[in-house]
C-alpha cells in the first residue's frame, strides 16, 4: 500500500472468518492441494490496478497465477491473492527476433497458440503449459532442455516490477539487474510483474524427433545422458517402487525439434477433465507397482523412435484437466532435488533406495540431468548435476517424516530442494540450501509475502 | 492516435468498437484480430485502450486506430463517429460495448446516481444509433451490433436501474431495426446472461458465469449471420421466457 496515500477512513479488517468460507472451500488451492488456506482473491486486469487494487486490505498480499506451484508457495493464508491471469495481453511481437512482449497473466498455452502458427516455441517450458509468464519467472522455472538452454529467466530480456508503495521499474540484465536477479526465482516477493519480454525459438514444425530407450540402474541412466548431451530436451521416468534387479528402471526420453516443415497449426482444446477426487485408497503400492510395471513395458522394444506432437511430448498430463484430484481429497505433495554431480550419483542410489524401502510409492517420478548454464536468478532452483522429482499422495503421520528424511539426505549430498515444488521442509532446511535467501529478503516487497515465506524464513508482512 | 503505420487492409472487414475495453469487447476484438479485421476502438481510459490497441494489433489484425473519449459526452458523438469511420475508409460493423453496473442500492435514494445510469447505458447508445443508423440507412449496408442485457427483460429489484436502462435500449432496437433492417442494415440485440469479466469477477458465484471467450465467439457467429437477436449462454433465452411469465402477483414477493 503506498505509505503516501493517508487512509481517508479506517481501513477495513480482515479476519480469517470473512475470508475462510464455513464450507470450508477455498477459494484459491495451490496445485498438490496440501496445504489448503482461506484467502481473498483480488482479481487484476489492468498493468495500472496494482497497488491500487490492495489499498485498505491487510493481511498481505501475493501475487498469483494458475496455482501449479505444488505447495504453498503461491498460498498465503487468511491474506491477499492478486490474481493475475485476467492480465493477458501481447504487446509486441518481433518475428526477425522472436521477442514477444507480453503481460505477466498470459500463459504459456496462450503464448504457444500465438506463437506456433507463426513458428516460434516457448524457449524452456516445464512440463505443463497451464503457467502464467509472471509465474515461470518467479519460480525461474526449468525444462528438459535445461542442460543447453538453461532456465526460464535465462530467455527473459526486461519486465516491469512494480512495488506496493506505486514505484515502477524495468529491470534487465544491465538495468536495475539487481531487481532483476532477485526478481527471477524471487517467488513473487519482490513485487508485481506487469508485462515481460521474452525470446522465443523458430520452429518449423509442432512435431518432435523423438527416441525413448529403456535404462536399468543409474549407471545407465547416466551414460545415456552423456552419450545424448547434444539433443535439445531429455528427460528421464523412472520406476521408484520396484527393488532388486529392477532398482532405478527407467526409459530416457529425448526430442529434438523436427527439421523437416509441418504443421504448424494451434493445439485443440483439452476435452478430459478428471471428474472427482478420488478415494484415499486409489493409489497405493499396489495400484503404483502395476502402473510402473506396464508403463515401462508399454515400449515393447528396448528402443522406439518416432515422430511425436509436441503436446504429449512436453505435456502429457495437460490432456487430463484437474489430473492432481487423482490423488484424492488429501492432496499430494511433491518432492523434487537437485544434487551436485560430485554426490550426484550416491545421493540419487540412496534416496531411491529410501523411498523404495518407505512403501510409500510415485509413479510420476522423472530424472534429469541439469546442465551447467548458470542461473540468472538470485533464488534459482537449477544447479548443474542430478534432479529428481516425485510425486507422493498426502499420507498423514508417514509422508512428512519421509520428507524429513529426504530433505536431510539432500542437504548432507550438498543438495537443494524446489521451493515451487514444497509444502514439508523446515525453515533450517531452507536456509541451509538456500543461504543466499536474506539478500533476497532485503529485495521482498514490504506487503508481499507468502506462505512458503512465513514458514522457511518467519518474516511477516508489514501491514 | 494511430497505433498501426500501415494502412487499412483493402479486403479486411472494417469494424468499430465502443467501449472497446469491456471484457465482453476486448475478447470479441481478439476473434477479429486473428482474422485480420481492422479495427477502430474508443475507450474513457488511455493506458487501458493502449494496451488492448497493442494486443489486437500483435495477434493479427489489419489495422488498428484509436480515440480515447467518454460517451458520456454525446455532443462529441458526430465527430468522433466521423473521425473514425474516416481512418477505417469505411464501416461494416459497428459494435456498442460500452455500459456501466452502476450503484443499484445508492441509485434507490440518489436520482443523479439512477441518472447516469440511464444515459450512460441508454442515451448515450440512442446518441450513437441514431447517427451509425443514418450513416448505414444511406449505404444500405451495415450491421449495428449492441450489448443489451437479460437484465432488460425483467426489472427486478436487485438491479432495476441498470435493467430499465437495457429494456429501454432494448426497445429502441426494436424500433430501429423495424425502420432500417427494410433498408439492409441490421440490428443486433446481444443479451448477455452473467459473464465473468473485469466488471464482475469480484462478484460472489463468478465462477460459475459464462467464459467470456465462449460468449465472445457466440457474439461474432451471430454478426455474420445477421441474427436480431441473440441471448449467450442460449439458455437465458428460455430462462428468460420463464422469468418473463410468472404472474405479477408472485413476482412482486420474489427475491430476484
Amino acid at each position: 500500500m503506498p505509505t503516501s496515500a493517508a487512509p481517508t477512513a479506517a481501513p477495513e479488517r480482515v479476519t480469517s472468518d470473512a475470508i475462510t468460507p464455513p464450507d470450508g472451500k477455498v477459494p484459491f488451492e495451490s496445485w498438490g492441494r496440501y496445504p489448503r488456506y482461506g484467502g481473498r482473491i483480488v482479481p487484476m486486469h489492468w498493468q495500472q490496478d496494482f497497488p491500487a487494487n490492495i489499498a485498505g486490505l491487510h493481511n498481505g498480499a501475493l501475487p498469483v497465477g494458475m496455482g501449479r506451484s505444488y505447495g504453498d508457495s503461491c498460498l498465503l493464508k487468511d491474506g491477499n491473492l492478486v490474481l493475475t491471469t485476467g492480465m493477458n495481453r501481447l504487446l509486441a511481437f518481433d518475428p526477425a527476433t522472436g521477442i514477444l512482449t507480453a503481460e505477466a497473466g498470459l500463459t504459456l498455452a496462450q503464448i504457444l497458440d500465438f506463437a506456433v502458427p507463426r513458428g516460434f516455441f516457448l524457449p524452456v517450458t516445464p512440463g505443463t503449459k497451464y503457467v502464467t509468464l509472471g509465474g515461470a519467472i518467479a519460480n525461474d522455472i526449468h525444462g528438459k532442455n535445461h542442460h543447453v538452454a538453461g532456465t526460464f529467466g535465462n530467455h527473459v530480456t526486461r519486465f516491469e516490477l512494480v512495488r506496493s508503495d506505486g514505484s515502477r521499474r524495468v529491470c534487465s540484465p544491465t538495468q536495475d539487474p539487481d531487481w532483476f536477479a532477485a526478481t527471477i526465482g524471487g517467488l513473487g516477493l519482490t513485487g508485481m510483474i506487469t508485462w515481460a519480454e521474452l525470446k522465443l525459438r523458430p520452429i518449423v514444425t509442432r512435431m518432435i524427433d523423438y527416441e525413448a530407450i529403456q535404462f536399468h540402474g543409474i549407471d545407465e541412466f547416466l551414460a545415456l545422458t552423456e552419450q545424448y548431451k547434444n539433443v535439445e530436451y531429455t528427460v528421464s521416468w523412472i520406476d521408484c517402487a520396484s527393488t532388486g534387479k529392477n532398482f532405478a528402471r527407467g526409459i530416457f526420453m529425448l526430442g529434438d525439434h523436427a527439421r523437416i516443415p509441418g504443421d504448424l497449426s494451434p493445439s485443440p482444446e483439452p476435452k478430459l477433465v478428471f471428474p472427482f477426487e478420488a478415494p484415499g485408497f486409489a493409489l497405493n503400492h499396489t495400484t503404483v507397482s502395476m502402473f510402473n510395471t506396464l508403463y515401462f513395458h508399454k515400449q515393447l522394444k528396448p528402443r522406439v523412435q518416432t515422430l511425436v506432437d509436441y503436446e504429449p511430448f512436453f505435456y502429457p498430463l495437460d490432456k487430463v484437466l484437474h489430473w492432481n484430484r487423482l490423488y484424492g481429497k488429501d492432496g499430494l505433495l511433491q518432492f523434487q532435488y537437485a544434487i551436485p554431480w560430485e554426490s550426484a550419483r550416491e545421493a540419487t542410489i540412496a534416496i531411491l533406495g529410501e523411498i523404495a524401502k518407505s512403501g510409500l510409492a510415485s509413479f510420476l517420478a522423472v530424472l534429469k540431468a541439469f546442465g551447467d548454464v548458470p542461473s540468472p536468478g538470485l533464488l534459482s532452483f537449477p544447479q548443474p548435476g542430478i534432479t529428481l522429482a516425485l510425486d507422493f499422495a498426502m499420507k498423514e503421520g508417514r509422508t512428512f517424516p519421509l520428507f524429513e528424511r529426504l530433505a536431510d539426505m539432500t542437504r548432507d549430498y550438498g543438495g537443494r530442494l524446489y521451493p515451487a515444488k514444497d509444502a514439508a521442509m523446515t525453515a533450517s532446511q531452507f536456509q541451509t540450501f538456500y543461504p543466499q535467501w536474506e539478500q533476497l529478503a532485503r529485495f521482498r516487497d514490504p506487503v508481499i509475502t507468502s506462505s512458503f515465506w512465513e514458514r522457511v524464513t518467519g518474516d511477516r508482512p508489514a501491514l | 492516435m494511430s497505433t498501426s503505420a500501415s494502412t487499412v487492409p483493402a479486403t479486411s472487414r472494417k469494424i468499430l468498437v465502443l467501449g472497446a475495453t469491456s471484457g465482453i469487447a476486448e475478447a470479441t476484438c481478439r476473434i477479429w484480430a486473428k482474422e485480420g479485421a481492422s479495427l477502430f476502438l474508443v475507450a474513457r481510459n488511455s493506458q487501458k485502450l493502449a494496451a488492448v490497441a497493442a494486443d489486437l494489433k500483435t495477434r493479427g489484425a489489419g489495422y488498428v486506430d484509436t480515440s480515447v473519449a467518454d460517451l458520456d459526452d454525446t455532443a462529441q458523438h458526430p465527430a468522433l463517429l466521423a473521425h473514425a469511420i474516416n481512418s477505417l475508409g469505411g464501416m461494416d460493423v459497428a459494435y456498442l460495448a460500452h455500459g456501466i453496473l452502476g450503484d443499484q442500492a445508492k441509485a434507490e435514494q440518489d436520482f443523479e446516481t439512477a441518472a447516469q445510469i440511464i444515459h450512460t447505458n441508454f442515451v448515450s447508445a440512442v446518441s450513437l444509433l441514431t447517427w451509425l443508423a443514418n450513416f448505414c440507412v444511406q449505404r444500405h449496408a451495415g450491421v449495428l451490433a449492441v450489448i443489451s442485457s437479460v437484465a432488460g427483460d425483467r426489472g427486478r429489484k436487485s438491479n432495476y436501474l441498470y435493467g430499465s436502462s437495457k429494456a429501454a435500449l432494448s426497445a429502441f432496437l426494436g424500433g430501429l431495426r423495424n425502420r432500417v433492417d427494410r433498408e439492409g442494415v441490421t440490428v443486433l440485440n446481444i443479451k448477455p446472461g452473467p459473464v465473468r469479466t473485469g466488471m464482475t469477477s469480484h462478484m460472489p458465484g463468478a465462477e460459475k458465469m459464462a467464459d467470456v471467450n465462449a460468449v465472445a465467439k457466440t457474439i461474432v457467429k451471430a454478426i455474420d449471420a445477421k441474427a436480431d437477436n441473440l441471448y449467450v449462454p442460449f439458455q437465458w433465452g428460455p430462462i428468460m421466457w420463464v422469468i418473463q411469465h410468472i404472474p405479477e402477483r408472485v413476482f412482486k414477493k420474489l427475491n430476484l
